[in-house]
């Protein structure tokens, strides 16, 4: 479970360049949930999950994840409970180390990094069978650098790092964003699969509508460092682009020059 | 040029070689592993020189002088690390200003004097030398080179442990080894650590041979260091761990040979320190020429064939990837 309670984070306070960033947020995402997070550029959705990663410290606020107050606790440290996905392909993955390697990585999450062999015979057998579900071959590339992979290949396996150890809270940040359309459906489709599979509480934030919609059981849209609308379940169900596009400009005021900037 | 003497130095050169290549395999760690220049080492070579003739001259075995060589130039790297990752002082000032302050605290292990002789005390190499092994014969060669295996042997190992695994993961992108969980302040002061204990037995090696400590010994080892690794590397290949790591220490021994030649046609020693940063200036921006370039890019093709022919000995013959043409990425198999 994540509690985020009335979290705020200002940039450049009392300069010229003051970004009220994030401005009062309250969530909470019980086990399981899967919540799409949509808005503006600037909205403040990469802050909010660089909070909840720990990357970034709030002004104020709390952020909980199964019951623990992990407000102060250092990103490195967190980590063992949260998995991330970045938008930048490159970002998720160390390049000069092979598939393997990453995903032994990965696994320190959850285990001692001491003098044992960084991939043992187990883990190998682990790992195929793990990259065999993402069906892009990988399972035979475990000893391949990744630099050598393409960004589709570099974002599944980004995916399954981020998933493989079970992370109490999974964040993905337009993760498939950077990538050309037959891969991000891909990857979207994967990332719909393991979240539903292996039950994992998610924030995904995305700038695709249609995605927003079609994965997940809840949705909020983000303006100017606030929630601005909530809706789950039936409703979601229901929603169509079109229904939401018409939300979003009645939230705002009517004004259609910012619809633009949701897509 | 003296031929006859350049060969009869050859031995001599290599043993000094193979002392380096343990320093060179230190300043792989930093420099590429970790992808941090640590200028450090110009004074842990000395703090190491320094512990072991200052110990070792007092009565101390000099396998214990050693170890306790590297502890010091442990620490001193850890202090380094310490300043750059909780002190958020830039890397390569963090390790000026460590590399200064070394001069000081290793004229205080040399009791205020520049030099602290051995002569006449029983060193590592004393059994060898008696032997006749050393300088003149190749006996010496061959047993030190044994010992620097070993230590490149260990260090591929331990790079391949989940420690190791992180150290490296720490170097090659740092935002994601945090995000999943690697401490990434910690690897980098174990990594610099570990370097400069590397760097600290050379120096004590270093002043065994030589039959004394001297306070400028480690003055421009960085530069001996950087030309070893970047010229081993280009000579031997970096693609894989061993590959890089066995590179470093080889290089150790080629720079050697190439200064030893540099001499015999003529080179003035007091032009040495010249000589070798001319090589790492060169070995830095030879690969950025135009033709190097050209002549990569063909070997890189090369290595994607060589990629694309491991994909395929690994495949199955009826899987569509053992059909796929060089650098295409994989399509149409997204039947998930
Ligand atoms: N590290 C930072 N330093 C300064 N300003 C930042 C930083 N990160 C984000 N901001 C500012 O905070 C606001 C919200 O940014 P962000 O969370 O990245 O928005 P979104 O992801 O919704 O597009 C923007 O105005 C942005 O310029
Ligand atoms: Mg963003």
């Amino acid at each position: 479970m994540l509690e985020i309670k009335n979290l705020a984070k200002t940039f450049f306070p009392g300069t010229v360049n003051e970004r009220k960033a994030l401005q009062g947020i309250n969530l909470t995402l019980q086990d399981g949930d899967f919540v799409t997070v949509i808005g503006s550029n600037g909205a403040g959705k990469s802050t909010l999950l660089n909070m909840i990663g720990g990357r970034l410290r709030p002004d104020v606020g709390s952020v909980s994840i199964g019951g623990r107050n992990v407000t102060k606790i250092a990103e490195h440290k967190r980590a063992r409970w949260v998995g991330r996905v970045f938008q930048d392909p490159m970002a998720g993955t160390a390049p000069h180390l092979s598939v393997e390697e990453n995903l032994a990585v990965a696994m320190g999450r959850t285990r001692m990094r001491n003098l044992l062999p960084g991939v043992s015979g187990k883990d190998r057998a682990f790992f195929k069978e793990q990259l065999a579900s993402l069906e892009l071959g990988l399972e035979n590339r475990l000893k391949a650098e990744v630099g050598l992979l393409s960004g589709g290949q570099r974002q599944a396996l980004s995916l399954l790092m981020a998933t493989m150890t079970q992370p109490e809270i999974l964040l993905l940040d337009e993760h498939t964003a950077a990538l050309d359309p037959q891969r991000a459906a891909l990857v979207s489709q994967l990332t719909g699969a393991i979240v539903d599979r292996d039950k994992l509480t998610t924030l995904m934030v995305t700038h695709n509508m249609e995605q927003a919609l079609q994965l997940g059981n809840r949705l909020i849209m983000m303006h100017e460092g606030r929630i601005i609308l909530e809706v789950d379940g039936e409703t979601k169900a229901g929603m169509t682009v079109k229904d939401l596009l018409g939300e979003f400009d009645k939230l705002k005021g009517g004004g259609v020059s910012d619809r633009t900037l949701l897509q | 040029m003296n031929f006859m003497n350049f060969g009869a130095q050859l031995p001599g050169a290599t043993e000094l070689g193979l002392i380096y290549a343990v320093a060179a395999l230190g300043v792989y760690l930093t420099f590429r592993v970790l992808d941090f220049p640590d200028l450090t080492v110009d004074g842990s070579f000395t703090t190491g020189a320094a512990t072991g003739a200052v110990l070792i001259s007092s009565g101390t075995p000099p396998v214990l002088a050693i170890i306790v060589a590297f502890l010091a130039g442990a620490v001193a790297g850890s202090i380094t690390g310490l300043l750059h990752t909780k002190g958020k002082i830039n890397g390569l000032l963090a390790s000026i200003l460590m590399m200064i302050a070394l001069y000081s605290i290793n004229l205080h292990i040399m009791d205020g004097k520049a030099n602290v002789p051995l002569l006449g005390i029983d060193t590592i190499f004393t059994p060898l030398e008696n032997a006749g092994f050393m300088r003149n014969s190749w006996v010496g060669s061959l047993i030190l080179a044994a010992w620097v295996l070993l230590l490149v042997v260990v260090l591929v190992a331990f790079l391949h442990t989940r420690l190791g695994l992180s150290l490296r993961a720490t170097g090659d992108n740092e935002q994601m080894s945090g995000s999943f969980r690697v401490s990434t302040d910690g690897q980098k002061i174990l990594g610099l650590a570990i370097s400069n204990g590397l760097v600290a037995v050379s120096g004590a090696l270093m002043a065994q041979y030589n039959g004394a400590a001297d306070i400028t010994s480690g003055i421009g080892l960085i530069v001996i260091g950087l030309a070893s690794v970047i010229v081993g590397q280009a000579l031997f290949g970096q693609r894989r761990v061993w590959q890089a790591v066995l590179a470093a220490a080889l290089g150790a021994v080629i720079y050697r040979w190439v200064l030893q030649i540099a001499m015999a046609v003529g080179l003035d020693p007091a032009d040495l320190k010249l000589a070798s940063a001319v090589i790492v200036v060169a070995a830095l921006l030879l690969p950025r020429l135009s033709f190097v370039k050209n002549l990569r890019a063909n070997r890189a093709r090369t290595r994607q064939e060589d990629a694309l022919a491991d994909l395929v000995d690994a495949t199955d013959e009826s899987h569509p990837a053992a059909a796929m043409p060089a650098g295409a990425e994989i399509k149409g198999q997204n039947n998930a």
